[in-house]
């Protein structure tokens, strides 16, 4: 029978390789305040990624990937954003208990960002060679050097990056600014890369190339990778293993293969179902009922029982937890093993 | 081509854009979106358009709904020219068409209740006599697509992003057109929802008989929606045939790279995948011959001087390269 976990692993394991914890998540609670209400959007969310390993945070809109990401950087603005308890450890540092001073040092030199839309992220006024400078300055001063700023723009496949250095960011497409992004996010020599969707907003053959390139970065640096998306082929691609997020909590986790190949939440499966596949065979999509709750009206029990096609009367009373069940996978249903 | 005129036959379109000086200047250019695009669409077909950004496939999806004036080319809906239509019979058979898009949100007036959107399209065109018989129609429609009639009082913001896309098919089954133009209708949606969305259209397809233009990025979405597919490149058709050969076996190597590009939830196949270098050119300046040379894995030197024709490569599959 499953047990409930009391404490998370210290070791993650990748195969029959284990990598120390560089990231340790335990029991995260993050709520949303204002006036009138407090929304939980982050319901205890305990995940850790080992040094030189890709984690893929999968879930759809409202699940709280983001924000869980957003935490790691202690990026959220704090009220309305409220830490209503667990740890972030960094490297052994509880973030949510950091000073300003060392969150600075953090910030860069041990987790760095990149977003889906690159070019709300970049100053429109300020040439994209100084603000990959500015990025060198603020973290490794001693590398801030045009020299350095065009081995970083060449890193990331930039052409002609002389030239590009000097350009703006409106002129620039967007597969280009996703690529000033990175290196920018790379000046610092970050210990964890937090990509949040970094090829959503790009076409497929740019994807391809981002995609690439994030694998080529993280093997040369020896990073690690918090790859946050909505698409399992990505996650095919790209992780080592895979949490799946539905309404504010983590419902699965396991090796990425495995997880593909035979998903243990029926929110997993589900998921993967309604994902039309190439070349796949034609008919109807299985679509998943309703849609995702909003955080502040979460329903009772288990949050997906009202979209849930395996659902049983108690799903609507008992809160499932998420509880190990075989080797390196823990899923939050008490049903995932019945027919 | 058969014998029954197809619903909507496309002759050598071309929508070119003028690149202008300042505000009074004159052109110094042309943008040339979409650049000689021919295709049948039969009656209650769907065929699907892809291509990346910048490729023409909005401004050609804009073009057929009338949205913008095309430079050249024909047109032609139930066998009648569409430029050659005054503006009285522009207006008779408007309600022939509608469009749906990708952000129903920015589609749906956020001051009027969703009954008065849906209300105001039957007013137009005539399709309802009395306010009762109007709001009889608007909740069948909105019941069709999944919705509950009371919501007809609700506002757009009330609903969530895969309901207001439901909103945005009802009032374009409305007016019950023969033709419905999809631009990009699940990108901004949840996979669980786009789902939902893709098994409405085809529900409403089968009951219906409606055509779908079924414009998108998501290739994967086209071939499970399409009968036939359809893909651009710099303002030219580079290939058109059955959804299933263009995705298993497609003759034009930029379709290739497409189709390699799409990551997939499998154990990496034999399949070689194919990353292209750069990115596409610029519409206004267009390489000379082949407009995919530059990016080309087996372009050879013809390809740098001769532009490729789409020409049949076997019965119903047509692409646009010399090596095809």
């Amino acid at each position: 029978m499953a047990k409930s976990l009391g404490n998370y692993p210290r070791l993650s394991r990748r195969g029959n390789r284990t990598f120390p914890s560089l990231l340790e998540i335990r029991n995260l609670q993050l709520e949303f305040r204002s006036e009138e209400q407090s929304v939980r959007a982050v319901d205890g969310v305990s995940l850790a990624i080992g040094q030189g390993e890709t984690l893929g945070l999968v879930g759809e809109s409202g699940s709280g990937k983001s924000v869980t990401a957003l935490s790691i950087g202690r990026l959220l603005r704090t009220p309305p954003a409220f830490y209503a308890g667990g740890e972030i450890l960094l490297e052994g540092r509880d973030v949510l208990k950091a000073s300003n001073r060392e969150l600075q040092e953090l910030r860069g030199r041990v987790v760095s960002y990149i977003f889906q839309e690159p070019g709300a992220s970049l100053n429109p006024v300020m040439r994209v060679g100084a603000q990959i400078k500015e990025s060198l300055t603020l973290h490794r001063p001693q590398a801030a050097t045009d020299a350095e700023v065009v081995r970083l723009l060449k890193l990331v496949g930039m052409p002609a990056p002389e030239t590009r250095a000097k350009s703006y960011p409106h002129e620039m497409s967007g597969g280009m600014q996703q690529r000033v992004m990175m290196a920018m996010a790379l000046a610092a020599e970050p210990k964890l890369l937090v990509a949040d969707e970094p090829t959503t907003a790009l076409d497929v053959t740019i994807q391809a190339q981002i995609l690439a390139l994030l694998k080529e970065a993280r093997q040369r640096l020896g990073m690690s990778l918090l790859l946050i998306t909505h698409n399992l082929g990505i996650v095919g691609q790209m992780a080592d293993r895979v949490a799946v997020m539905y309404a504010g909590q983590i419902v699965e986790t396991a090796p990425a293969r495995e997880l593909l190949r035979r998903p243990l939440h029926p929110y997993t499966r589900a998921l993967m179902n309604a994902a039309p596949r190439l070349g796949g065979a034609g008919g109807r999509l299985a679509n998943i009922p309703g849609s995702v709750p909003r955080p502040g009206a979460m329903p009772s029990g288990c949050r997906f029982h009202p979209r849930c096609a395996m659902a049983r009367p108690d799903c609507s009373v008992n809160k499932p937890e998420l509880a190990a069940v075989e080797n390196g996978r823990q899923v939050r249903c008490p049903y995932w093993n019945c027919p | 081509m058969s014998a029954a005129a197809p619903l909507l036959e496309v002759r050598d379109l071309k929508v070119h854009f003028p690149v202008k000086h300042g505000v009074l200047g004159a052109a110094r250019g042309w943008v040339k979106a979409v650049d000689g695009v021919s295709f049948d669409l039969a009656a209650g077909e769907t065929l699907g358009l892809v291509g990346e950004s910048g490729c023409g496939k909005t401004t050609l999806a804009r073009a057929l709904a009338r949205l913008v004036k095309p430079t050249e080319g024909s047109i032609r809906l139930e066998g009648e020219d569409m430029g050659q239509w005054s503006g009285a019979q522009l207006r008779a058979r408007r309600r022939k068409w509608q469009m749906i898009f990708q952000d129903p949100y920015n589609s749906l007036d956020p001051r009027m209740t969703v009954g008065h959107i849906i209300g105001e399209a039957l007013e137009i065109h005539r399709l309802a006599s009395t306010a009762r018989e109007r709001q009889t129609r608007t909740k069948e429609l909105l019941e069709s697509v999944g919705l509950d009639g009371a919501q007809a009082a609700f506002y757009p913001h009330e609903f969530s992003g895969g309901q207001r896309q439901r909103i945005g098919i009802a009032r374009a089954l409305a007016v019950d057109p023969k033709l419905i133009i999809c631009d990009e209708p699940v990108s901004a949606l949840d996979v669980s929802v786009q789902a939902q969305i893709i098994n409405l259209l085809q529900d409403l397809q089968q009951e219906r008989g409606v055509a779908y233009l079924f414009v998108a990025h998501d290739l994967a979405v086209v071939e499970r929606i399409s009968r036939r597919v359809m893909v651009m490149y710099l303002g030219k058709v580079v290939e058109l045939g059955q959804a299933a050969a263009v995705v298993r076996t497609p003759r034009h190597p930029y379709t290739q790279a497409l189709v390699s590009a799409v990551p997939e939830m499998d154990e990496p196949s034999q399949r070689p995948r194919i990353v292209l270098s750069g990115e596409m050119p610029s519409p206004i300046d267009p390489p000379p011959g082949c407009p995919f040379h530059p990016r080309c894995p087996v372009a050879e030197a013809r390809c740098k001087v001769e532009i490729p024709k789409l020409r049949e490569i076997i019965p119903g599959h047509w692409a646009a390269c010399h090596l095809a």
